[in-house]
């Protein structure tokens, strides 16, 4: 089977109850898109296919023939961050990392669901949703995060979605810390 | 290893008033870095236990015992080793663990897996060419047993209950005469608390790749909190020395205490592995990390409080129930933190273990604090309505000026402080009375309380190298499980030495480096931090020679060496190099002081007055820890440890089945654990102090302090919310409903 992921080809030869995670992690060593259950209750696997978000453990490989694929991998490296990952590093929205790839990955494919005006259960307004604390928790909330970054974690999209109240940019918050340790 | 001339040793008998962090000038330490292994983690390119390339390998699924107890009878690997794909099914009912390790222990956990004791209790692993294989044949392998009697339901089993041998804090503590200081105390709190078993749920299931290699020795890729005595563990388990056995725990997708001692995956990656003669990857499901590794205890707490009219404490009952496997010894020390936070002088401290067949249970984020402080801080705040005393007032009146027990100075203890710091930043004069808050359909409620984590130092080593190019390299076998390590440990060999954060590399969680305590109880930054402390110290004292220059009258700053009138790149004056080793033990410090972080929690909450749903609209933390040595990493730690305690507060409860000890919750659809949801913007205060007597970077555990007390703050705010008091946690809404106020 063909599959393009982070926009590169792959010839695979799966067995039909490969999930898309193990097939990038136990075949293609795209181990970036972590497993936390294996049940589409953590969303540690989240990948973007075809654009969308998707707990990668909970669809199998054989269904995915020619389908866009995108990865951690495939968002930003080590040395070419996209901002959303620049964003979590700057924040600290995230400890252990486990969770991290979906995490982004989730917050990649969120906000083009708002920008795309996908209304959420809090939405106030159904006809375009905005971008404050409650609508990223409430959309971000199949990513479990035991570490508990979440608060890190809405500063980090509300940064790159460009409406990061005051006093919660990196920047802001970095100064008041510093200035709390020095005192 | 220790003892030769590159090893700068201490052991802390004396305090150490004296620290070069405060000397430096780097300005390094303490700053809010981002983490140095953030790239590699955003980028999904650091490397989890299961995540190691390795050749040849194979897969194994772990199978578990379906019964709750009794005794395995037979195992049918023919009936699974022709599907396609399977190697091999592989048992040892003598070696196999039948239980995980406890944290620090070196000798290995309870073996055998003949008697089933309890249900998940893993018995075989299938190895296969594919992991899709290996799980499609362990689900279809034919076990059969004998079943067995065995106890299930607490409720019933309490009788059985016996006093289990000491451990981290006595079993039984005995002090005055609480009977009799409640018999004549003119007011006085008798409640029982109860708090659930619950569950680490660390994001990353623990996981193991056992290598053997050709030398007979065995290299495991694990997810271990404490790579060092776990290679001891695990050595023991296979009846090989413990230099054998190199454990390599590079990134810990979290811990939480659950992957402090060697988990039953490891025992079987590497028993397998050397029966096909193959290299073996071990992941545990999610259900088998719920069923098969460690969970915290349920408490059943009996507290008593008695106090004069005027606040002052005269006797403090905690009496505790908890339960572990029979023949197992750890037991939930409830009462760890009750033994240090307030004066009375009549005290009862006790915990009786019911013997159960459930999973084992073992260390969770603060083993005893967690859920002692529950007990404890709600019956403070039941204690205070009825004396009509300010809950604030009623703990600073009780604040201990020294330990109450042992009668030595505490080292550092700034309760106090932290209860008015907080007061002021949340707004605690506008609290109304018990039910009067109100937003529209919202009860709305605060609460306090107090936290306390007794702080730790372990024995901790690190190597840290010059290069001649300005570089800098540290190494040891301690961990960073999402704590911070790497960044922390860079920090202080960046401040003492001059170097800036991005010259210097940070290798850990490999046993081959020198042995460190790991990451548990809050003890890693203190020790593994002063082992680098150390080792710098070492360093700069031969830089100085090399300047020749007292060590009093060297700069080191930006790469440079600075003294006796001349200036020199630090990488120019190393010759071909230098390393030294720091090593840290704990001393008489330890007794000679109480040694504990403190703090206070303050929570806002909401409870639906039509559903009786609680949200939680504020929370602050207060925390004195002394040092601070990243003030980014150190938050982050308080909002894990505080969001811990939403969970604990609201919604995590392990259930089992009492005809059969079968965890009916045994994953995250089922085992609430807080999502983003739950949790608002969190606001995490630092008190400055330093702790001169706990190590020479004067820093203590951080880890573990925010989770002490927040679940009761929740609590205390949703009875000030709607006057409902829940003495079984979780605190859901079925138990607040029907005390709720008409509509
Ligand atoms: S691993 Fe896919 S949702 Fe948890
Ligand atoms: S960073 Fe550890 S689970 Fe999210």
């Amino acid at each position: 089977m063909h599959f393009t992921i982070n926009g590169r080809g792959f010839d695979a030869d799966v067995d039909i109850r490969t999930s898309i995670l193990d097939l990038c992690r136990e075949h293609l060593g795209l181990t970036g898109a972590k497993k936390g259950c294996d049940h589409g209750q953590c969303g540690a696997c989240t990948m973007l296919i075809n654009g969308r978000r998707v707990n990668s453990c909970l669809t199998l490989a054989v269904m995915h023939q020619d389908d866009e694929i995108v990865t951690i991998e495939g968002l930003g490296q080590v040395d070419d961050l996209h901002p959303l990952q620049q964003a979590f590093v700057r924040h600290d929205g995230y400890q252990c990392g486990y969770c991290t790839p979906g995490q982004i990955c989730s917050a990649a494919g969120m906000l083009d669901e708002i920008t795309r005006g996908w209304p959420s259960h809090v939405s106030d307004d159904l006809a375009k949703p905005s971008l404050d604390d409650d609508e990223i928790a409430e959309r971000m909330s199949g990513n479990l995060c035991r570490c508990a970054a979440y608060p890190n974690i809405v500063d980090a999209i509300r940064e790159v979605g460009s409406a990061a109240p005051a006093g919660r940019t990196a920047d802001a918050k970095d100064a008041a810390m510093a200035e709390e340790i020095v005192a | 290893m220790f003892g030769f001339g590159t090893t700068n040793s201490l052991t802390m008998d004396k305090p150490h008033p004296e620290s070069l962090l405060d000397s430096a000038v780097q300005g390094s330490i303490g700053r809010p870095f981002d983490r140095i292994d953030g790239p590699s983690k955003v980028s999904g390119t650091a490397t989890y236990a299961a995540e190691y390339p390795v050749d040849n390998l194979a897969y194994g699924f772990l199978v578990g015992a379906r019964i709750g107890a009794g005794t395995l009878i037979s195992i049918d690997a023919d009936a699974v080793r022709s599907m396609p794909g399977v190697i091999d099914v592989v048992t040892d009912l003598d070696r196999f663990i039948r239980v995980a390790g406890q944290g620090g222990e070196t000798q290995p956990p309870t073996q055998g897996v003949r008697d089933i004791a309890f249900m998940g209790e893993i018995v075989a692993i299938v190895v296969a060419e594919s992991y899709e294989a290996a799980r499609d044949a362990a689900l279809r392998l034919p076990v059969t047993y004998e079943a067995g009697e065995g106890a299930y339901a607490f409720a019933a089993a309490r009788a059985k209950s016996y006093v289990p041998p000491d451990g981290v804090t006595p079993a039984h503590f005995n002090q005055g005469d609480v009977d009799a200081a409640m018999a004549e105390a003119p007011v006085t709190i008798d409640a029982t608390y109860v708090t659930p078993s619950q569950n680490s749920a660390a994001m990353e299931p623990h996981a193991s790749i056992a290598v053997w290699e050709d030398d007979g020795s065995l290299t495991l890729y694990g997810a271990y909190q404490m790579p060092s005595t776990d290679a001891s563990q695990l050595a023991k388990c296979l009846g090989l020395s413990a230099k054998k056995v190199r454990i390599v725990s590079r990134y810990i997708g979290g811990g939480f205490g659950s992957k402090l001692g060697i988990a039953p995956e490891s025992v079987a990656a590497a028993i397998a592995a050397k029966q096909i003669g193959r290299p073996v990857k071990a992941v545990m499901a999610r259900q088998q990390v719920f069923e098969a590794t460690v969970r915290r205890s349920n408490t059943e707490q009996r507290v008593r409080l008695a106090a004069t009219r005027d606040g002052k404490l005269t006797a403090i009952g905690q009496e505790s129930l908890v339960s572990n496997q029979p023949g197992e010894d750890f037991f939930e020390p409830v009462g760890i933190g009750t033994h240090m936070i307030y004066s009375g002088e009549n005290r009862l401290i006790t915990h009786d273990q019911v013997p159960l067949n459930l999973v084992l249970s073992g260390s969770m984020r603060a083993p005893g604090e967690a859920v002692g402080m529950i007990g404890l801080e709600c019956a403070m705040d039941e204690l205070a309505e009825r004396l009509g005393m300010d809950p604030i007032v009623l703990r600073k009146t009780n604040d201990a000026s020294v330990d109450p027990e042992k009668g030595v100075p505490f080292s550092s203890r700034s309760l106090s402080r932290a209860l008015d710091e907080g007061a002021r930043r949340f707004g605690w004069a506008r609290r109304a009375g018990p039910g009067e808050a109100r937003d529209g359909e919202w009860l709305i409620g605060m609460g306090v309380a107090s936290a306390v984590r007794g702080n730790m130092l372990m024995e901790s080593s690190a190597k840290v190298e010059l290069r001649p190019d300005g570089t800098a390299t540290i190494s040891s076998s301690m961990t960073d499980i999402g704590t911070g390590s790497y960044t922390i440990l860079a920090q202080i060999a960046s401040e003492i030495l001059g170097l800036p954060v991005d010259r210097i590399t940070v290798a850990l969680g490999d046993t081959n480096d020198p042995p460190a305590a790991g990451s548990g109880g809050s003890w890693g930054a203190g020790s593994a931090g002063s082992a680098v402390y150390l080792a710098c110290e070492m360093l700069r004292g031969k830089l100085a020679k090399a300047m020749r220059v007292e060590d009093s009258a060297l700069t080191l700053k930006d790469g440079m060496a600075i003294g006796n009138n001349r200036s020199s790149p630090i990488g120019e004056i190393v010759g071909d190099g230098l390393e030294a080793i720091g090593h840290i033990k704990p001393g008489k410090q330890e007794k000679a002081t109480t040694q504990a972080s403190f703090g206070a929690h303050f929570a806002e909450v909401g409870v639906n007055r039509v559903t009786g749903e609680v949200r939680v609209r504020r929370m602050l933390g207060v925390f004195a820890a002394g040092r601070v040595l990243n003030a980014k990493t150190a938050r982050s730690q308080c909002l894990g440890g505080m969001t811990f305690g939403i969970g604990a507060a609201l919604t995590e409860e392990l259930l089992h089945d009492p005809r059969n000890g079968k965890l009916v919750n045994r994953d995250l659809a089922e085992y609430h654990v807080p999502v983003n949801a739950d949790v608002p913007q969190l606001e995490v205060h630092f008190l400055s102090e330093r702790d001169v007597h706990a190590n020479p970077i004067h820093a203590k555990g951080i880890g573990e302090l925010g989770i002490s007390g927040a679940a009761a703050a929740i609590a205390n705010a949703i009875y000030n919310a709607c006057k409902v008091r829940v003495r079984s946690f979780p605190v859901t809404l079925d138990k607040l409903l029907p005390g709720l106020p008409d509509l």
